[in-house]
């Protein structure tokens, strides 16, 4: 505080120079509204650093989400059985008696194999040449696969073991598309092993076994019959465990198909894909939010450089604001602050952009959109620490300015 | 405008007694080479000399924007050598008001704004110190142009702003740095007539000029020369 002189006014004190709040906020501005091109693009910097890395944040959230949802749709409780192929193996197959002994296991509550017709091929009509097969299979099934799987029909039913005599097929969503079946309308009858079979219904896609998408299916009975296949051996084996069984089933499970060679038995569970898939995601995520982060510090370096210029450019102002009774402190919070209003404008309007961004790839892709707090929060935060750091420099250089000099600058 | 006891401390608005100001370098440049001026409230003293002269030196020292290198500096009754930067800034803003060739204003602000920016450190709210700038653009005459961007003056009425914005807190001194250097020499007339009515109201004001013809039209006169105080008008009363 002064130190009262002998001859001092009538001042006991001098009372310090202060600034309400709101005069701090408006002189902050001040360089924003004079200067508002230059500040629209040192803001744009850091507004593409947080959008993209909002924007990353909130895709892979959405597409967590969806993932995960999937997965609740789908199950994870499948467990599908193959006969290993492997060296001086040949194509492998699986014991007949195979699906009876699976469904001897405890947990399992659902089990459908299929087997490969392997002469037969499936054609729109007997016209077609027979070496356009399309890459689709013909297999025998049991009606119980679109249990096991939890899949559902886009049109008709399913294979109805209780009249397995008729020459019959459901087609999958592929097969169906490629032989062009778009509903059953009409009595639509398809080209198999030389005879004609009607076909009853179409499938959904079956994202956990996209196999039998490209496939035809028959009774095991119709193809006997129809196809002149009389030894099936399953190809495949479909089981639904309960969810909490899942590991302990499938430890077991090489052992009971195949108890002689349990080695020769391939046991997957598809849904592991998918969580790869979100695995492989989520690396791609941390790249993108690297690059965002690299935008930002880039954005960062912008503003410095933008308030480094204009404490240089604004010397007449700085020394008139000296003279109108600021103090350094004063000086230095103006220029702080217009740092970091730059840096919350960016902020601002980068977490809108990313929202922007997430929502219109979210709804293309069909997800919801998912924009995480901490996205919005974070986002903010780290463009005003940004804009602190960046400002840290200019405001000191602005409050050492002498006003003395900086009068005598224009 | 009556000087009659130059001892009187209480009335000095200003007093330097001694004033040297050096800078560093070789050799060091000698500013000021003491310096003994006493302006009581009221006056309206310009100070004139070459460029080179001192002058600008001894309207910073007197202003508080900078400090002696020796002798007593009294501004507003405080010996500025014992304050700290802080205090000058709040003896800125309190008791000194600042005209500068160069206007100063602010490009982004009305002229009301700018005027009221004379209060802007003392913590006063905007709208009361809006209230008191409309006040000081009227003894201007500047009333009409309260709502125009400063930068849409004319230069004789910036300055006219500038000259609000140095009064609108009602100082006790007013140092006006060659304020009519940057107008022509109507619109440099018609600042001085104003800062003689303002004086007449009884606003203390010191000019600094390098132009004697606008020197001589004020009360008092000081020339300085070298560093030195080489006249004083009142020396010869």
């Amino acid at each position: 505080m002064a130190t009262l002189t002998s001859n001092a006014a009538p001042h006991e004190v001098i009372a310090p120079s202060r600034m309400t709040p709101a005069d701090t906020l408006r002189a902050a501005g001040i360089g924003l509204r004079t200067r508002r091109l230059r500040s629209v693009l040192s803001a744009l910097g850091i507004m593409i650093g947080i959008g993209a890395m909002v924007a990353v944040l909130g895709l892979s959230e959405s597409s967590k989400s969806d993932l995960l949802a999937q997965l609740d749709r789908l199950g994870t409780n499948m467990l599908q059985v193959q006969a290993g192929s492997g060296i001086g193996l040949g194509p492998g197959t699986l014991p007949d008696d195979a699906p009876a002994m699976v469904a001897r296991i405890g947990p399992v509550d659902e089990v459908s194999a299929v087997s490969d017709v392997s002469d037969a091929r499936v054609y729109k009509n007997d016209l077609v040449p027979s070496g356009q097969s399309g890459g689709l299979s013909v297999l025998a099934t049991d009606d119980n696969l679109l249990a096991t799987l939890q899949g559902s029909m886009t049109a008709g039913v399913f294979l109805d073991l209780a009249s397995p005599d008729y020459p019959v097929v459901v087609l999958g969503s592929v097969a169906a598309e490629r032989l062009g079946v778009r509903d059953l309308d009409q009595p639509t009858r398809v080209w198999i092993g030389g005879e004609w079979f009607t076909v009853v219904g179409i499938m959904s896609s079956l994202e956990l076994s996209p196999d039998l998408d490209r496939a035809a299916l028959v009774t095991p009975t119709a193809a006997a019959m129809y196809l002149g296949t009389d030894d099936l051996v399953p190809s495949t084996i479909y089981v639904r465990t309960d969810p909490a069984s899942v590991d302990d089933v499938r430890g077991v499970m090489a052992a009971t198909v195949n108890p002689e060679n349990p080695d020769q038995v391939e046991v997957t569970r598809p849904s592991d894909a998918l969580e790869a898939r979100d695995a492989a995601e989520s690396a791609l995520t941390n790249l993108f939010l690297g690059l965002g982060a690299v935008a930002l510090l880039v954005g960062g370096v912008g503003i410095a450089n933008v308030m480094v210029i204009s404490v240089l450019e604004r010397r007449g102002e700085i020394g008139l604001r000296r003279a109108l009774g600021a103090t350094r402190r004063h000086i230095s919070v103006q220029f702080l602050g217009e740092s970091l209003l730059l840096a919350g404008i960016g902020g601002v309007g980068g977490v809108l952009l990313g929202a922007a961004v997430t929502a219109g790839y979210a709804s293309l892709q069909g997800w919801g959109v998912l924009i995480p707090t901490v996205a919005i929060v974070g986002g903010l935060a780290a463009a005003l620490l940004i804009g602190a750091i960046a400002g840290l420099y200019p405001a000191m250089r602005a409050a050492r300015v002498s006003p003395t000099e900086a009068l005598r600058t224009l | 405008m009556t000087v009659t006891d130059r001892h009187a401390p209480s009335r000095a608005a200003m007093a330097l007694s001694g004033v040297t100001k050096a800078y560093e370098g070789t050799p060091p440049v000698r500013a000021l080479r003491g310096v003994d001026l006493e302006v009581d409230d009221g006056e309206l003293v310009s100070i004139v000399g070459p460029s080179g002269s001192g002058k600008s030196t001894l309207l910073h020292i007197m202003g508080t924007l900078d400090r002696a290198t020796g002798g007593v500096v009294r501004v507003a009754g405080y010996d500025v050598a014992a304050l700290g930067d802080a205090d000058l800034s709040a003896i800125r803003s309190q008791h000194i008001g600042f005209v500068f060739q160069q206007f100063f204003l602010l490009a982004g602000e009305t002229a009301l704004d700018n005027v009221a920016d004379g209060l802007l450190y003392t913590g006063m709210r905007l709208a009361v110190r809006r209230d008191l700038a409309r006040d000081a653009l009227d003894k201007v005459g500047l009333a009409a142009r309260a709502d125009h961007m400063a930068t849409k003056l004319s230069g004789g009425e910036r300055q006219r702003v500038a000259i609000a914005r140095a009064l609108i807190g009602n100082p006790r001194i007013v140092l006006a740095d060659e304020p009519t250097g940057n107008l022509d020499s109507a619109s440099g007339a018609s600042i001085v007539r104003l800062l003689e009515a303002l004086n007449e109201e009884g606003t203390t004001i010191v000019v600094i000029t390098h132009d004697r013809l606008i020197a001589d039209q004020f009360p008092r006169q000081v020339a300085i020369l070298d560093g030195q105080i080489e006249k004083d008008s009142l020396w010869q009363r």
